[in-house]
């Protein structure tokens, strides 16, 4: 099992890449490793695109991601999976919500919001699209399709996917644990349904 | 939080990391201003048991109240973003020549890539440049560990000590361990020491000779200093390296020898000259200006930094490998998207005001905010931006270098924390020299850009108690403002005819646009009736999509669905409001056609 990774989150601000970044973190530090994430608050966060780098292993270094080095993107809204394109490499795994936020020139009718994108990333890396928006619906919470995609990644993952739900155990408040939990194992079923 | 001396192990932010160690370092005060990357550290260290921690109105008496507590004799924290110290630079320089009693840190933000900043600055210089010394960590752990020992060399040294982080150290994550709990031995109290404390020049020229002597003594310790370290390698690169790049440098090259400077300034002279001697090519790897390099260089020593590792934007191992000619991963080219570039929420108040300048063409004099995001499109209603406070010195010598030519065309925007910031200086001068500039201030209760931090115009404190709520109408009027309306900026026409009318008064006149930032705590609490698009009456003239609120967006249709919509030929679609709609009715304001009807209120 490979010991070491790089996961690029990325999405629009306000979508939940903090809490689904820590989540993934924690789990990692539960099976032991050392965990590195770096992400840009401020101006970025008022609807703009988003990105965090998370590293693990034995011991990290720098906390931020070479360009083709990825393992793992989980991106969180289409447009902005093919976005962060050249930090993948054609073996690196993309988990994607299909779920489309119209950036401000196509939300105000001046472009258009462009056409297939997760098929033609699929022509360059193995693509796992994700209906996130509509699985959070069923399990009851919108705001839960962040933990939907994280179970998705999970499955791809090096450590056992207990250590997420511990974790969420642990950190979430007891309010929103219940809905988290079943986002995460139908986001988790849907990666092992394709696996 | 409470105090725990037993070891645990944790994973925090760079930022996070500094409030533990300030609190294991027993600081007691800490005061600051918000800026990113900065922010959070305040707002940690409030949450320890037994401190005192505050917002000040600006960097300056943040750093003010620092130095006074550091003279009565209680260890003391200041935080700011990196161009917050140029506000706070007149209390720095001078601060270096009194000195401490008890310790007194600095920690200053950089945002090299200017990930949210206006400038990316290199402050280092500014330790050079003020003969302080300055420590600088490369991750959350060091950060905690420096800033203990800051503390330390603070009072051992007699001096302000600095500590610079950059974003990527304030906003990465990474493990640190708590430890030990230290005290000061100064002891707390009103003590006179003129000579040391009173800046008049005869005294202070006879600091400047202390400061030249303790910079020699700050030398010595930097030789010995363990956080000054070589770590020997393959001797063919050497590598003198700080901070970030330090991990950059190791990530990408794993074999060569380094030597980290976990102090910056003053450097260990002897120590780099016995590390370049051992090694063949010797390198400088830092990120922004030729700081270390500069200062090898004028040791007479040969070495390579900017030559080949750029001097602007931020640095990684990539960027590194392909400097020193090392080979990298393949990796796709870029697509190209429509842009995402940040926007004001949806219901903002800042939007209202933003559509309305628009709509007059007036030349918009900027600050910083929230509401600087009023400079993209649609609304595209900002002209200047150039630094906190600006916006009303730079209308006003806009006004008096065009004299009538200009007169009723320029408005400044400056949002309430910005005003108490650096605005009211601003505001004063034009009302002193008689000046006609029309100024709105953004009163949204909050400072909203860095994360919703309280300020005199909230009724709250950082440690959340409540705080006296400054009127600033009332001081508006007392600095001498004539022309002075309040306006609910969600308002279309009435925000209009308020600024049509302070833009025609001959005099100075201020507008206050009254309205809460959709974000904080008590308006996401507020139950918010959202609007609809009845999509019937929808003609599709985009009219609403004029202001850009993120919840209204355009929906296409196919000749298809537009017949079933009964739409005539040309409409080629209409607009959608999406559950993020926060009810503040801009939208349904623009529409002629009764087409944006707010929920509940529908015909049956
Ligand atoms: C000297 C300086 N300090 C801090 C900052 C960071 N900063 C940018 S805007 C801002 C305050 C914004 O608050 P306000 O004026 O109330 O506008 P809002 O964001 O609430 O609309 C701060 C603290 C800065 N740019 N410059
Ligand atoms: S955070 Fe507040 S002030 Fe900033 S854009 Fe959103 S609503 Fe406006
Ligand atoms: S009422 Fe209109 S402008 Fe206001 S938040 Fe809702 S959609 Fe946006």
């Amino acid at each position: 099992m490979k010991t070491n990774g790089n996961i690029l989150f990325s999405g629009v601000g306000g979508q939940g890449i903090l809490l689904a970044s820590e989540i993934t973190a924690y789990a990692l530090l539960e099976a032991g490793m050392d965990v590195k994430k770096s992400e840009v608050h401020g101006m970025a966060q008022r609807g703009g695109s988003v990105v965090a780098h998370l590293r693990y292993g034995k011991k990290v270094y720098s906390p931020l991601i070479e360009p083709g080095a990825v393992d793992i993107m989980i991106a969180f809204e289409s447009m902005e999976a093919v976005r962060y394109l050249p930090f993948l490499h054609s073996g690196s795994q993309v988990v994607a919500n299909s779920h489309k936020i119209p950036p401000p020139s196509v939300a105000t009718g001046k472009m258009e919001y462009p056409a297939n994108l997760l098929d033609t990333l699929s022509s360059k890396v193995p693509v796992l699209s994700v209906d996130g928006f509509a699985i959070a619906k069923e399990v009851g919470e919108i705001r839960a399709a962040n933990v939907v995609l994280v179970g998705a990644m999970s499955a791809f993952m090096p450590v056992d996917g207990d250590l997420f739900i511990q974790v969420m155990k642990k950190r979430l408040p007891a309010k929103i644990l219940e809905v988290n939990l079943q986002a995460f194992s139908r986001g988790r079923e849907v990666a092992q349904k394709n696996a | 939080m409470s105090q725990n001396n037993s070891t645990e192990r944790l994973w925090l932010s760079g930022n996070e990391a500094i409030a533990l160690g300030a609190f294991e370092a027993g600081v007691k005060m800490a005061s600051g201003y918000p800026g990113t990357p900065s922010t959070e550290i305040l707002e940690n260290f409030s949450k320890y048991e037994g401190v005192y921690t505050e917002w000040a109105p600006n960097e300056k008496v943040g750093l003010e109240v620092g130095i006074g507590s550091a003279f009565a004799g209680v260890r003391a924290l200041v935080t700011m973003k990196h161009v917050g110290l140029n506000v706070a630079a007149d209390p720095l320089f001078t601060a270096s020549y009194t000195g401490v009693r008890a310790g007194l840190v600095i920690i200053n933000a950089d945002d090299p890539e200017m990930h949210s900043s206006q400038n990316e600055q290199d402050n280092r210089n500014y330790a050079f440049a003020a003969k302080l010394p300055m420590l600088e960590p490369s991750d959350p752990a060091e950060a905690k560990e420096f800033v203990k020992t800051a503390f330390e060399i603070s009072e051992q040294f007699d001096t302000p000590v600095l500590v610079r982080t950059t974003t990527r150290i304030a906003h990465v994550k990474g493990l640190v361990d708590t430890g030990a709990h230290t005290t000061s031995s100064v002891e707390p109290g009103l003590v006179k020491m003129p000579a040391k404390f009173v800046m008049l020049p005869g005294n202070a020229r006879a600091r400047r000779v202390a400061i030249a002597e303790r910079t020699e003594k700050l030398q010595d310790f930097a030789e010995k200093f363990e956080q000054n370290r070589i770590e020997w390698g393959d001797k063919k690169i050497g590598i003198i390296t700080s901070g970030i790049p330090y991990l950059h440098v190791k990530e990408a090259f794993p074999e060569a020898s380094v030597l980290k400077l976990g102090m910056v300034y003053p450097f260990p002279a002897e120590m780099i000259k016995d590390f370049a001697a051992q090694v063949e090519e010797l390198y400088i790897v830092e990120e922004l200006d030729p700081f270390i390099e500069l200062h090898v260089k004028a040791l007479g020593i040969t070495c390579k930094g900017k030559e080949i590792v750029p001097a602007i934007g931020e640095l990684n191992s990539h960027i590194l490998k392909k400097a020193f000619g090392k080979e990298t991963a393949e990796q796709f080219a870029p697509e190209s998207l429509p842009p995402r570039p940040p926007n004001m929420c949806a219901g903002c108040p800042h939007r209202g005001l933003f559509f309305n300048l628009a709509r007059l063409k007036v030349f918009v004099s900027g600050d910083i905010g929230c509401y600087t995001l009023g400079f993209l499109p649609p609304l595209s209603a900002m002209d200047t931006c150039v630094c906190m406070g600006a916006s009303i010195g730079i209308a006003h010598g806009m006004d008096k270098a065009l004299g009538e030519d200009g007169r009723g065309k320029t408005v400044a925007v400056i949002g309430d924390s910005t005003f108490f910031h650096s605005g009211l200086t601003g505001l004063t001068n034009v009302v002193y020299n008689k000046g006609n500039s029309t100024v709105v201030i953004l009163d949204n209760r909050i400072t909203a850009m860095t994360g919703h931090q309280e300020n005199p115009a909230s009724g709250a404190t950082l440690q959340n108690q409540p705080a006296h709520v400054i009127d600033i109408e009332k001081l508006c009027q007392a600095i001498g403002v004539e022309h002075i309306t309040t306006v609910d900026p969600h308002n279309l026409d009435e925000t209009k005819k308020a600024l049509e009318e302070a833009l025609a008064f001959q005099g100075p006149s201020v507008v206050i646009t009254r309205s809460p930032c959709v974000l904080i705590p008590s308006e996401k609490k507020r139950k918010k009736i959202p609007y609809f698009v009845d999509t019937k009456n929808c003609t599709g003239c985009k009219s609403c999509l004029r202001i850009g609120c993120p919840a209204v967006n355009w929906t296409p249709v196919s000749p298809e669905e537009g017949k079933d919509l009964g739409y005539k030929e040309k409409q080629k679609g209409h607009s959608m409001i999406n559950e993020m709609c926060n009810g503040c009715g801009e939208c349904a304001q623009l529409c002629k056609f009764d087409a944006i009807v707010k929920a509940g209120t529908e015909e049956a």
